[in-house]
């Protein structure tokens, strides 16, 4: 099976036997691929049941936990990085996780749908309603994801928390890259990758 | 027993007792000069001694785990939906080791076994013992079967704080660490039920200062009503209310505007319950299983801190509570697993959606078995023939 294309790109980020803490891992395909490639230990957090059977199955180390109540049971600077994919936009408060995220792990990197994908934009601007995509494919009434934001909304909640980024991608759906999806990240990335630490 | 035995049942078992000579020198200063410690086991040993799961029991709990010990027995043993053939604790794969905990009333030797030194039961003279105690006498059943490192050792409620003792005290011991709906030591609140329970039993008359064999009787009242308060405190709420409601035993709603009668279809159920544990336990048993739950503290000798007690613990852990046990809530069990997360242990903790209460951690809940089954396929795949 091949790796997600978001999680192939961060693997790629992460110096071989790091502490790793995956917030809401799901069933464990990126710790059990950085486990196997680069010797990375740590654990990842999941809140639905299936889930969390999938990574006992997978020999992931996986702590149930509801990311909205932030990351109370780990200390300061316990991990190397600290990883979100897909998940941002579901929380309650993408801000404060944040800085959960610097508080316990040294980096960060989180994933997320570029609301500012000029699909989004046209949806938006000839429909008159709420885009729906492969990338964000609920309704506006029933998706978890009531934070979504664009390129620029991330990176000016990086300078508000004083977030340095130490590296960003943005890909589509395929995980592929292109010289124009580099020179306009906000208007033609579907997913947008950041890596990042405390200034 | 059914009249076809289901093929994940373990079918019909014997317990087994085994007498220790070697004094047992216990966490209250004094020493078992030789005791008895009855088990059953289930499943077989394989040759490296190595697929060795040791199953620790809870308050009420005793080696009896699962099976039947007749074809007249109604009920299994009491883990019976988690321990068979093809079940979490499969016994295709696992030798399964349960056995009754030193000061228990079901064979090893306790409250109610004949003191060799006068001819009488130990009764209240019986020494109180801890969960190290239990730990240790636990350990020199794993010697005498040649069983050096438990697989896994396993316990929900004060057998998980067993489970947990184990990692602490014999590290190299056992590979795995499984401990369901417990907590790292009690809340005043648990001890404060405890001690209702103990004040039941050491006000009934018949209770005789722990002597009532003497007197061919037991404090039944004192007792019942125990194991009744007790017996709310595994129970939750909404668990209480779908079973029982206001539900009267009488029909058409008819009060008795008395006190004699259990009315509430509740409190005949409590009563029962109350009743029928008269008849399988001890009072002196009861109260000294109360004092070691009181008393486990792993933490006290590390300065109170739990993260301390667990940095040599070697086992991979799982921890599992339920959402609606307030008994040993989800919180408890957090602890545990902050103190193993502290310490960059291997850990995994699951909270399972339950309406039951703190007895969930004996009910086979689908997302539970189907949790615990994965991890012990883990642990089942580590041993070595």
């Amino acid at each position: 099976m091949s790796l997600r294309s978001d999680l192939a790109l961060i693997s790629e980020w992460i110096k071989p036997n790091a502490h790793v803490l995956d917030l809401g891992c799901g069933d464990g395909t990126l710790l059990a691929h950085l486990r196997d490639t680069r010797q990375v230990t740590g654990y990842g957090l999941e809140i639905d049941p299936d889930n969390i059977t999938r990574c006992i199955e997978a020999d992931i180390n996986v702590i149930q936990s509801d990311l909205n109540q932030g990351l109370a049971e780990f200390a300061n600077h316990s991990f190397d990085y600290v990883i979100m994919t897909q998940t941002l936009q579901a929380v309650e408060r993408p801000d404060r996780l944040l800085t959960e995220m610097l508080r316990v792990g040294e980096e960060g990197i989180v994933t997320f749908p570029n609301f500012g994908y000029w699909k989004s934009r046209l949806q938006l601007f000839t429909k008159g309603k709420m885009p729906v995509s492969d990338a964000l494919p609920n309704t506006w009434y029933d998706t978890d994801n009531t934070h979504l934001c664009t390129v620029r909304d991330f990176e000016d909640l990086c300078a508000l928390h004083n977030i340095e980024i130490l590296r960003w991608a943005a890909v589509d759906l395929q995980h592929r890259t292109s010289r124009w999806m580099n020179l306009m990240p906000n208007l033609l990335g579907e997913v947008a990758l950041y890596h990042f630490h405390r200034k | 027993m059914p009249e076809i035995l289901p093929p994940d049942s373990v079918g019909l078992v014997t317990p087994q007792t085994a007498h220790f000579t070697i004094p047992l020198a216990l966490d209250c200063g004094r020493v078992l000069p030789s005791y008895d410690l009855t088990y059953e086991t289930y499943g077989t040993l394989n040759a490296a001694c190595s697929n060795g799961v040791l199953i620790c029991h809870a308050l009420s709990g005793d080696h009896h785990a699962a099976g039947y010990h007749s074809t007249q027995d109604k009920k299994p043993g009491w883990w019976d939906s988690a321990i068979g053939p093809g079940k979490p604790i499969d016994t295709n794969k696992f030798f399964v080791v349960s056995l009754n905990n030193l000061g228990g009333c079901k064979g090893s030797t306790g409250p109610v076994t004949v003191n060799p030194e006068t001819g009488k039961p130990f009764g209240p003279d019986f020494p109180i013992i801890t969960v190290r105690d239990w730990v240790t006498s636990q350990a020199r059943l794993g010697d005498m079967l040649g069983i050096s490192q438990w697989a896994a050792v396993i316990g929900g409620s004060l057998g998980g704080m067993q489970a947990l003792q184990w990692s602490i005290q014999y590290p190299d011991r056992l590979r795995h660490c499984i401990v369901i709906a417990a907590a790292p030591k009690l809340s005043a609140q648990n001890i404060a039920f405890n001690e209702v329970a103990r004040q039941a039993i050491l006000s009934d008359p018949e209770f005789y200062a722990g002597n009532y064999y003497e007197y061919n009787t037991v404090p039944r009242r004192g007792l019942m009503l125990a194991r009744m308060v007790g017996h709310i405190t595994y129970l939750s709420d909404d668990s209480m209310r779908a079973k029982f409601g206001r539900e009267l035993r009488e029909a058409k709603g008819k009060l008795n505007y008395g006190f004699d009668e259990a009315e509430f279809q509740v409190e005949s159920y409590l009563r029962y319950q109350g009743r029928s544990f008269v008849d399988r336990f001890d009072a002196n048993t009861y109260l000294l299983m109360t004092k070691a739950l009181d008393y486990f503290d792993p933490a006290a000798d590390y300065g109170d801190n739990l993260t301390a007690a667990l940095k040599e613990v070697q086992a991979k852990f799982l921890l599992i509570s339920f959402t609606s046990d307030w008994r040993f809530s989800s919180a408890r069990s957090r602890e545990i697993v902050k103190a193993l997360l502290d310490n960059r242990k291997i850990v995994s903790f699951t909270e399972i959606e339950s309406p039951d209460g703190h007895d969930a951690f004996l009910m086979p809940i689908e997302p539970y078995m189907q949790v615990f089954e994965a991890y012990m396929k883990r642990v089942a795949s580590g041993v070595q023939p």
